[in-house]
């Protein structure tokens, strides 16, 4: 038993993602996507019997706050990856019979304090520790944001297997012209040149900051339902047909053993083999990018190329909603930009939706039967 | 264990509370000893110091060992934009991963080298204690 094709999205609704929402609130910003997701998906507030919410927040009180009362709710705890790991949670949920239609909703609202605001009170202790690892790390001297950790693992990746600058410049480039192109993303109409990456400053060598995630606020919210129930609303459904995870494996980066490689070396073939199709059958991606070198890593463990080889494959590769193999078509969240409350993997839920219904509009891809999403 | 006086922006800062587990590690570095976790059931170093080894799960069953202070350098990226405003006057310096010759990694910085140009993956490396006040020491990395 698998929950290949027993559930689908059947709708979904987001609000624009930018700097952020100084007058609004993250449950304000909720409700208005879950509103907007259950009116798209034809159904009415009472039908939703199901809440899946992100990290920090309680997901008991964000049903209250919403007026649902659920049969079934949870707070996915899998960092970044916990939007895609809400889809299958919800998938198998309504596979069990335990819920009819259970929103998916992530987001924030509040002026984000910053990383940087958030590290400089851990290290007052003021908040407790981001991990258990943090007084051994922090009189190091570590990174804004999580950049310092991705730029020892892409250093180690170009040493390993001779990724250039260059490659992952021309990630970027793809996706700020999809997000040129998504008046939803907070680089909508500011595309970039592979020189403005490569001249953009080092964060911490070899990190550019337009390798970067922009930490925005947001908000984004699915319906899942089983795929009888699907069938009778108005949407083409996004039928899910497998999923692996989670995504994430460790709090502490440091402690993989390889850290050029992904838990997606798990979580992608169990997907795969679960919805019987395997790379060729795959028209498009979307994958969680904070930063450039965590997509191409995972990209690499799905096994879109072999290990280390990603970066020829985006230098002679067109990856924008135009391209041979569209990947990150919103402009991921390097070009959209991160939601809060772990909203930014959610991004590529729903951005995968919008493709496989065929509603990407102008980035609608030539071809979305089979989407694969890391997020 | 305490910051000291707020008002004051005194280095070393950040000071990050110590959790009681970890503490030989810091009471030893003062004394310019490296020492790790070493499980005796299956004799496996580990880092960082934790309730059970991550190896075998017996738990409460090791003991801090002295080690070599011979590594090499795994990873590591040249700072310009720290987290803490403290290590603003260092930029650039280098944050690294650093694996220890006994099989263990962790988080360091490399000195007493130029940067960029002397920086190089799998670069052998000994340690080096910082003595940054009376009663703190680090645990850095300079080429051996
Ligand atoms: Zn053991």
């Amino acid at each position: 038993m698998s929950i290949r094709g027993k559930a689908a999205i059947v709708g979904f609704y987001e609000i624009p993602t930018q700097k952020e929402y100084p007058d609004r609130t993250t449950f304000g910003v909720m409700a208005e996507v879950a509103r907007g997701a259950i009116a798209d998906a034809g159904l009415r507030k009472e039908d939703i019997d199901g809440l899946i919410n992100g990290e920090g927040v309680n997901s008991i009180t964000v049903a209250e706050a919403l007026g649902i009362e659920p049969k079934y709710t949870a707070s996915m705890t899998t960092h970044g990856s916990s939007g895609a790991t809400a889809i299958a949670t919800a998938a198998a949920v309504i596979s069990a019979g335990l819920a009819n239609y259970i929103l998916c909703v992530f987001g924030e609202a509040r002026p984000r304090s910053s990383s940087r605001m958030v590290g400089q009170a851990q290290a007052r202790g003021n908040l407790p520790p981001a991990s258990r690892a943090t007084e051994l790390e922090l009189p190091y001297g570590p990174v804004i944001a999580m950049n310092g950790w991705y730029g020892l693992i892409k250093q180690r990746h170009m040493f390993e297997y001779g990724t250039t600058q260059e490659q992952f410049a021309k990630m970027v480039v793809d996706q700020r012209f999809n997000a040129a192109d998504n008046e939803n993303a907070v680089w909508y109409n500011q595309p970039v040149t592979q020189e403005d990456v490569l001249n953009s400053r080092f964060t911490n060598d070899p990190l550019h900051l337009l390798e970067s995630v922009m930490p925005c606020s947001g908000a984004h919210a699915v319906i899942v339902a089983s795929a009888d129930r699907a069938k009778s609303l108005p949407n083409d459904p996004a039928y899910i047909l497998g999923a692996g995870g989670p995504a994430t494996s460790h709090d502490v980066i440091w402690q993989r053993d390889d850290i050029t490689t992904t838990p997606v070396v798990h979580s992608a073939p169990t997907a795969m083999n679960m919805a019987e199709v395997n790379m060729n059958d795959v028209d498009l991606a979307q994958f969680y990018d904070c930063y450039t070198i965590l997509a191409m890593a995972c990209l690499e463990d799905a096994g879109l190329t072999k290990k280390g080889d990603i970066g020829p494959f985006y230098e002679s590769t067109d990856t924008t909603y135009k391209g041979e193999f569209p990947i990150n078509t919103d402009g991921g969240q390097i070009g959209a930009g991160q939601t809060g409350g772990v909203g930014g993997g959610f991004r590529h839920v729903v951005e995968g939706t919008r493709q496989v219904m065929g509603r990407g509009g102008i980035r609608q891809a030539s071809k979305a039967d089979i989407c694969l999403v890391n997020g | 264990m305490t910051n000291g006086n707020a008002n004051v922006a005194i280095k070393p800062e950040p000071r990050p509370e110590v959790p009681d587990l970890s503490m030989p590690f810091w009471d030893a570095a003062r004394d310019h000893k490296l020492i790790i976790p070493r499980c005796r059931p299956c004799n496996r170093f580990f880092w960082y110091p934790r309730e059970a080894c991550p190896n075998c799960l017996e738990s409460d069953s090791w003991e801090w060992q002295e080690v070599s202070g011979n590594a090499r350098l795994h990873t590591f990226t040249i700072v310009y934009q720290p987290q803490h405003p403290a290590f603003q006057e260092d930029v650039p310096y280098v944050f690294a991963i650093v694996q220890l010759d006994e099989g263990v990694r962790l988080m360091s910085n490399v000195v007493d080298l130029d940067i960029p140009e002397d920086v190089e993956i799998d670069m052998r490396l000994r340690v080096k204690f910082d003595d940054v006040s009376e009663d703190w020491t680090l645990v850095k990395f300079a080429p051996a």
